[in-house]
């Protein structure tokens, strides 16, 4: 029997990078097979390839024992490969079935096609109503529009790519059971991933990739974590070292009862909200994205400064009607998610954009920019954190997005703040560059700063947090203690179902 | 009796031409296209209408020419914005000047020379009723179109599956483009289909409601239209009403200068633009409706990635 997939040698270069070298894989019908990786180690570049979306410099695709000649997406499609992005392809203002007729080949007759859609997610146990809007519908919502419309083309080879990371772990052990049933009728699955107990937990054939080349093929359910780890690290992991907190007598950041309603209709209203980071810890917030996180970052960090802020006290004083600027006056620093365009000015060069917040450490003169001293901060920066760049001079956006997002944070600890928002502190950072902020957040809280994380990584969050709240549809949870945080019990939260009023996980699991 | 039938039928007249130019950047709009030269387009077709008429082409064709040249200058837009990837507001404030210098250029012989009007049609039997046929059945065909066209473009745009392509691409031409779509292909249609509806726009006026050629003929119409689309919160039905409303304040504002109201004449022939941007802003206070109509791409270039 032929293989379903089998690459041979397949090579991709980019301008300075080489993102494929050489990569050979074969998937055999039913096998549920994963790309192994960390960012960066070329597993979204094999998957595009994979699908057409982008074209090797050399090497072979064959799908069924047929060699393809001149690929792309809609042949996929008519092979049986379906994609499963990372970042949905959805569109917001349209419903369920609208957005699933723009992508299948059938006859534009939405009731018809409505019935069929319910009918392959009954199947699969994916709930769904056709007729909603897509911009009501959670993220794991979402993910299911886009799962269920790849199944409605019967495929034979299913690509994920990263399919859990927008998951509750609840809804994570439910996406498996599907995968599992699909694989059971002979469809293959490539699941690209870089969580090694997902993996352990799902696949048959892991291949590990690193830096673009394979470094090893193996059976992740006979293989430890730390056999895999150092395939796909190349060394140990470093551990991160938490000593136990010793905070202040007031917090330093302090929200009580803040509500508000979100600007736009596509966000979401905040509801009660009640927080207190002290100096000396660290205090996490978790939730799937587009639970209020967004509109909680921008009114504590003064994006949106309207009279809701006045519940919002930064060392006893409230932040009512001040600006971002005032707020960093009172001793706030703030880490973006997006390092780009929001945390740095891609095009601008590292002076200038140490600048942009460090201008109150005496950079500026009669109005005017002292850019040698800007220099020299972002020189500081980048020795004491580590940064790889040549200098100042450097192009933000030059920088990988592990050492940018090391630039940042330095930037931001340099201003001796006394709280610190920092959002998605490792997004797209590879594991080393991760571990090295996550330790370098545990000294500063150590040293006196009170730090705030928001984050979806819950791995990261059990590492480092000594409490940790919940954020779902708007309303935060009470705070964990460390004994407390557990996949289940952060798990329930997530789902915004409290674990008093219900004792059993399968509310949690219908969701 | 008569009185009111007047103010009715002027109306409708009065608001065929804003029809048509809003519509048609309805749908360029819905594709994530802002046009702003419907001024431009307008009178370029204004003026190709009474060209084709003095050269001796009947009206119907003549009509169908100016479409051509609205969609015609609509596609130099077109390629600067779609293909060349300038900013879209400069471009079409360029293209609403242009319009203007060319469309004096193709009129400059025929300096307020009565055309050949547009014949209403007198449609039989409905037309004789008493109130009923002035009212509703003695329009000139283009009248009749306008409403064939709201028709066609509601159902389009809501109910066909190129309707809602054009508005997915409107909305997000990175996921449309990710799905397989041709984006700026879909786009290049949406926006001649918009050039020559402003075009048949700009023929009404010189043929059908003021049938004779004078420069800047459109006085503004084509900025009414464009404003009427976003204020209408992008659906068809506001587009009619908001039409009507701008109609119905022009011939208001005709009839009490002719009744010698004691308001100096221009601050009445402002009434019309006055009123319209008001009701309009008011009606489209409401965000929850502004923000699930709106086109999210509005006026972005968009770039298809290898």
């Amino acid at each position: 029997m032929d293989p379903r997939l089998e690459l041979r040698n397949i090579c991709k270069r980019y301008p300075g990078v080489v993102a494929n070298d050489g990569i050979s894989l074969t998937v055999k019908p039913g096998e549920i097979h994963a790309i192994l990786g960390e960012n960066g180690a070329g597993k979204s570049t094999l998957m595009k390839i994979i699908y057409g979306a982008t074209h090797a410099d050399d090497g072979d695709i064959v799908c069924d024992g047929q060699l393809i000649e001149t690929h792309s997406p809609s042949l996929s499609r008519s092979l049986g490969i379906e994609m499963v992005y990372q970042h949905f392809a959805l569109f917001e203002s349209v419903s369920v079935v609208e957005n699933i007729a723009l992508s299948v080949r059938e006859k534009y007759d939405i009731p018809a096609l409505s019935r069929k859609v319910t009918e392959v997610s009954e199947r699969y146990g994916l709930p769904l109503d056709p007729r909603r809007l897509v911009h009501h519908l959670s993220v794991g919502e979402r993910q299911r529009v886009e799962i269920v419309r790849c199944l409605m083309q019967k495929p034979k080879l299913l690509i994920l790519d990263e399919p859990t990371s927008v998951l509750t772990p609840q809804a994570v052990r439910k996406l498996f059971d599907t995968l599992r049933h699909l694989a059971s009728e002979g469809c293959s699955i490539l699941y690209i991933s870089h969580k090694l107990d997902e993996v352990q937990e799902l696949c048959d054939v892991a291949t590990v990739l690193r830096n673009g080349t394979v470094t090893g093929t193996a059976n992740p359910k006979e293989s430890t974590s730390a056999e895999l780890a150092r395939m796909m690290v190349g060394s140990e992991i470093p551990e991160t070292h938490l000593d136990p907190s010793v905070p202040s007598a007031d917090p330093v950041l302090s929200i009580s009862t803040l509500s508000a309603s979100a600007p736009d209709v596509f966000g979401v209203d905040l509801k009660d909200i009640n927080l207190d980071v002290h100096g000396g810890e660290i205090v996490g917030i978790a939730g799937v994205a587009g639970n209020g996180q967004a509109e909680l970052i921008s009114l504590v960090s003064g994006e949106r400064s309207d009279h809701a802020t006045d519940a919002i006290r930064l060392c006893g004083t409230p932040t009512g009607g001040k600006s971002a600027g005032e707020r960093r006056a009172l001793g706030l620093a703030f880490v973006p998610e997006e390092r780009l365009g929001r945390g740095a000015v891609p095009t601008h060069d590292l002076g200038d954009n140490a600048a942009l917040t460090a201008h109150r450490e005496g950079m500026v003169a009669h109005g005017l920019l002292n850019r040698r001293k800007a220099r020299q901060f972002a020189e500081k920066v980048i020795e004491r954190f580590g940064v790889k760049a040549t200098g100042p001079s450097t192009i933000a956006q030059s920088l990988s997005g592990g050492n940018l997002q090391k630039f940042i944070v330095g930037r931001e600890i340099e201003l001796h703040p006394k709280a610190i928002l920092v959002a998605q502190p490792t997004w797209g950072v590879d594991v080393g560059a991760a571990a090295f902020i996550r330790q370098t957040l545990i000294d500063l809280s150590r040293a006196g700063v009170a730090v705030l994380i928001i984050s979806e990584e819950l791995e990261e969050l059990f590492e480092i947090c000594d409490r940790l709240h919940v954020i779902a549809d708007g309303r935060l949870s009470g705070a964990l203690n460390r004994s407390e945080m557990t996949m289940e019990s952060v798990g329930l939260l997530m789902t915004g179902r409290d674990r008093n009023s219900n004792g059993s996980y399968d509310h949690a699991l219908s969701d | 009796m008569d009185l009111f039938i007047a103010i009715f039928t002027g109306t409708i007249i009065a608001a065929t031409p804003l029809i048509f130019a809003a519509l048609g950047e309805l749908v360029v709009e819905k594709s994530g296209v802002l046009n702003l030269g419907i001024e431009g387009m307008m009178l370029i077709g204004a003026a190709t209408a009474v060209w084709s008429v003095f050269s001796g082409l009947p009206v119907l064709p003549a009509i169908v020419l100016s479409a051509l040249a609205g969609a015609v200058s609509a596609l130099l837009f077109g390629v600067l914005v779609l293909t060349f990837m300038t900013n879209q507001y400069a471009a079409g404030l360029a293209l609403a000047i242009f319009g203007s210098g060319v469309s004096a250029f193709i009129g400059r012989d025929f300096g307020s020379d009565p055309t050949t009007a547009l014949d209403e049609w007198h449609i039989p039997v409905l037309g004789d009723l008493p109130v009923i046929g002035p009212l509703f059945f003695q329009y000139d065909p283009l009248v009749y179109f306008s409403f064939i066209m709201f028709g066609l473009i509601s159902w389009f745009l809501y109910r066909t599956k190129g309707g809602l392509i054009v508005r997915t691409v409107g909305e997000s031409p990175q996921s449309a483009h990710a799905i397989g779509y041709p984006v700026i292909a879909i786009r290049y249609l949406t926006v001649a289909f918009g050039g020559a509806m402003a075009g048949i726009g700009g023929a009404y006026l010189s043929i059908a409601y003021t049938p004779l050629w004078v420069e800047e003929m459109t006085a503004g119409r084509g900025w009414i239209a464009l404003a009427l689309v976003v204020f209408a919160t992008w659906r068809p039905l506001r587009v009619i009403l908001g039409a009507w409303l701008f109609g119905g304040m022009t011939i208001l504002q005709l009839q009490g200068q002719a009744l010698g109201v004691g308001v100096p004449s221009e601050v009445l022939s402002s009434l019309p633009y006055v009123a319209t941007i008001v009701v309009l802003v008011i009606i489209s206070r409401n965000r929850q409706m502004m923000t699930l109509h709106f086109p999210a791409s509005l006026g972005k270039p968009f770039r298809p990635a290898g």
